[in-house]
């Protein structure tokens, strides 16, 4: 209604608006002490969200008008940072006028570090270096105290070429030398930051090459990176499992054949053991799990299923497709028909050596992409490595018709093997310089 | 063939002539009066069990409907059968106890239990859906029971509307039950049982050679001569074994050249 008193409106212009007009919230609690009115206001009577207990002690109290004078003067002032007497002036809150002394208060963070000084006797005795002359490292120690070792500026502005793990390098080996000589024994020496920690250069070039290898990397790989290391979660996952459920039956362990690593993993993969060779008769191998013997009865099928989703839990979803898929191919069903024990098995071993063999062709399609970009950097399609070559060459066997119809399906079996592989570093933009 | 019991003779009139639920039902009740098995009296070797032993049981259940032609009633136009058999049609009595058939809840007395063997329901009706089969057994095998489903089918699949009063519409699945680590007195009973498999049998313990002693009043269980045995499905481990073989010796050679060939990707350094 204030606005209205202002702009003149008589108040019962609008009709209606008296009966709508809202009543002042009764003020219900009461105001708690030590809060004005015009704060209490802004929360509406409502009860805080935060719990406040909120009394006139905790406050901050009020400066009482009668005791303290307080004026704002401009005036100039001193600081010690400055080195150039520059008077500056500022507001300055005054309490019963009396001016505040001492230094400006913002004083205290011009903080500046102490670069070690050497006499010419000191170089000659500690310092000589047969990479750096003695005007390159006063230059250097002179940059230093001038931009507090900031070495980013240091390197910047140095006139020779040197990097800046090279600055670093001999600015902390001449402050440990210079330390080392002044200090009386050794041992008070070591419990110098200098010596706690060594300034590594080799270990920092690789430092920023690894960052500025992540901080450039394309949105592709790192959606490649990060399927890579879910999927050796899943792996250690089911190792795991593995692990767990082989554990309390050692008994099954022995009976296991050496030769057979069946675990549908990346330790399987080395592509000189040929232990496929020679297929063991593995049935043994496939214990069932305690937690489906703990059920006591059971359907086969249920069993079947279990055991083939624990020897999946290594692949990912694309993969088991890929396996019912290839089952499909070979004419076997995907859940068997007569699930006796001795086709459960068989259906089992199939699916495992599936999983290899699928893992196999993945390797060698990395491979085969691998050599392809070494040989040729800017990635042009070489001869050795024709874009439309499929990856299954094995299926050739089929038939034609199936080859065919796969080709269709899915392209390539690889996951990566639709899109190109990604142009090599130099040419990829850089989404941030790495730097010091 | 000789009957013995009440019970058989409402089931053998021959052809798909099936009691009807309810005198199915009280014939079944008076069946399993008959039968005793011996899992009341030994509950105290029922504690020991014989670690890493597997017992399976090789069971068919499915439905077989007949068409009731075109002067049926509107809503009982097939005649049915839900069944559990043995996989070779052996009595399946010795381990099974009781099977329940929950059927659709539009039927009167949806639940209906089968006490003894063989294990069968005869409805009529018009409307397909899914049995629920639940297999109950003796006290010495397992206490706890197994849920069978299965998709009652009156139509047949191949869509030419043509339905006959002469061939039924059968379907099977073939599934075995497995019992893990049995009491000492249930692989005793059934060690030589001919619808009971055993896998990993423990050291010192073997199936002695006595033949599995049956009762011959008691032998009735069996679907051998079933009046529906004619339209059985036949399930052939040894097809489904041969298949798998094939397959695991292409996946193997296909392995294999791989391998050469990831290794000779390996062999010249690039």
């Amino acid at each position: 209604m204030d606005a209205k008193d202002i702009l003149g409106i008589p108040k019962s212009s609008f009709p209606g608006s008296l009966e709508k007009k809202p009543r002042p919230p009764r003020e219900s609690q009461r105001k708690p002490d030590g809060i004005s009115r015009e704060l209490y206001a802004l929360t509406g009577g409502l009860a805080p969200l935060m719990p406040s207990s909120i009394d006139a002690s905790h406050l901050k109290p009020k400066h009482q008008a009668g005791n303290e004078k307080i004026t704002w003067q401009w005036l100039p002032f001193t600081s010690s940072a400055r080195t150039d007497n520059l008077q500056l002036y500022h507001w300055v809150r005054v309490v019963n006028g009396v001016l505040p002394s001492g230094d400006y208060s913002f004083a205290k963070y011009n903080k500046s570090v102490d670069v070690v000084k050497y006499t010419d006797e000191e170089y000659e005795k500690y310092l000589s270096d047969p990479v750096w002359s003695k005007e390159e490292t006063n230059n250097l120690f002179d940059l230093c105290e001038r931009f507090d070792l900031r070495f980013v500026i240091i390197a910047d502005r140095f006139p020779s070429s040197r990097t800046i793990e090279e600055l670093k390098t001999r600015y902390y080996a001449v402050s440990k030398a210079l330390l080392r000589a002044r200090s009386l024994s050794p041992s008070d020496v070591s419990t110098h930051p200098l010596y706690k920690e060594t300034y590594n250069a080799s270990q920092e070039v690789e430092r920023k090459r690894a960052l500025a290898a992540v901080l450039s990397q394309t949105r592709q790989q790192e959606r490649r990176d990060a399927e890579i290391l879910s999927e050796a979660k899943r792996i250690t996952e089911s190792r795991n499992i593995i692990k767990d459920v082989e554990e309390p039956e050692p008994s099954e362990v022995v009976v296991r054949s050496p030769g057979k690593a069946s675990i549908p993993t990346a330790d399987c993969v080395s592509p000189s053991s040929s232990d496929i060779g020679a297929p063991t008769h593995s049935s043994e191998r496939a214990a069932i799990p305690q937690s489906i013997r703990m059920l006591r009865a059971c359907l086969r099928t249920y069993v079947h299923e279990q055991m083939v989703q624990a020897a999946n839990s290594s692949a990912g979803v694309r993969t088991i497709k890929r396996v019912d898929q290839t089952l499909e191919d070979f004419a076997v069903r995907v859940k068997p028909k007569v699930p006796t024990r001795a086709v459960c098995l068989e259906n089992l071993e199939l699916r495992k050596e599936i999983l290899i063999l699928l893992d196999l062709q993945k390797q060698l399609q990395y491979k085969e992409q691998e050599a392809s970009a070494n040989l040729d950097g800017s990635y042009i399609d070489s001869p050795s490595t024709p874009k439309d070559r499929t990856f299954l060459p094995d299926y050739l066997g089929f038939g034609g018709e199936r080859v065919n119809k796969r080709d269709h399906k899915r392209k390539a079996p690889g996951r990566f093997s639709d899109a190109p592989p990604s142009p090599p570093l130099s040419r990829r933009p850089k989404k941030l310089k790495a730097s010091d | 063939m000789p009957q013995t019991s009440s019970g058989r003779k409402q089931h053998s009139g021959g052809g798909g002539d099936h009691s009807d639920a309810t005198t199915a039902q009280k014939s079944l009740q008076q069946r399993s009066r008959i039968i005793r098995l011996p899992d009341e009296s030994d509950k105290k070797s029922q504690s020991k069990r014989l670690k890493d032993v597997e017992i399976s049981v090789p069971i068919v259940y499915g439905t077989i409907a007949f068409w009731l032609g075109k002067k049926a009633s509107e809503y009982n136009s097939h005649k049915w059968t839900v069944y559990v058999r043995g996989a070779t049609n052996e009595d399946l009595g010795a381990v099974v106890k009781r099977v329940v058939f929950q059927l659709h809840p539009s039927f009167n007395n949806p639940t209906r239990v089968a006490e003894s063997a063989p294990f069968e329901l005869s409805e009529s009706g018009w409307g397909e859906f899914e049995i629920v089969i639940s297999l109950h057994f003796h006290s010495d095998v397992c206490d706890k029971q197994v849920d069978l489903y299965h998709h009652l089918k009156l139509y047949p699949e191949d869509d030419t509307g043509h339905q006959s009063i002469k061939k039924p519409v059968v379907i099977e699945s073939y599934d075995e039950i497995v019992f893990f680590d049995p009491s000492e007195a249930c692989f005793a009973r059934l060690q030589n049982h001919p619808a009971v498999n055993f896998a990993k049998l423990p050291n010192g313990l073997s199936i002695s050679p006595a033949v599995f002693i049956e009762n011959v009043s008691e032998k009735r269980g069996d679907t051998k001569d079933h009046p529906l045995s004619q339209w059985f499905l036949n399930f052939s481990e040894a097809d489904e074994l041969l298949k798998l073989a094939a397959a695991r010796q292409q996946v193997q050679s296909h392995i294999i050249r791989v391998r050469r060939q990831l290794s000779l990707m390996d062999g010249p350094p690039q």
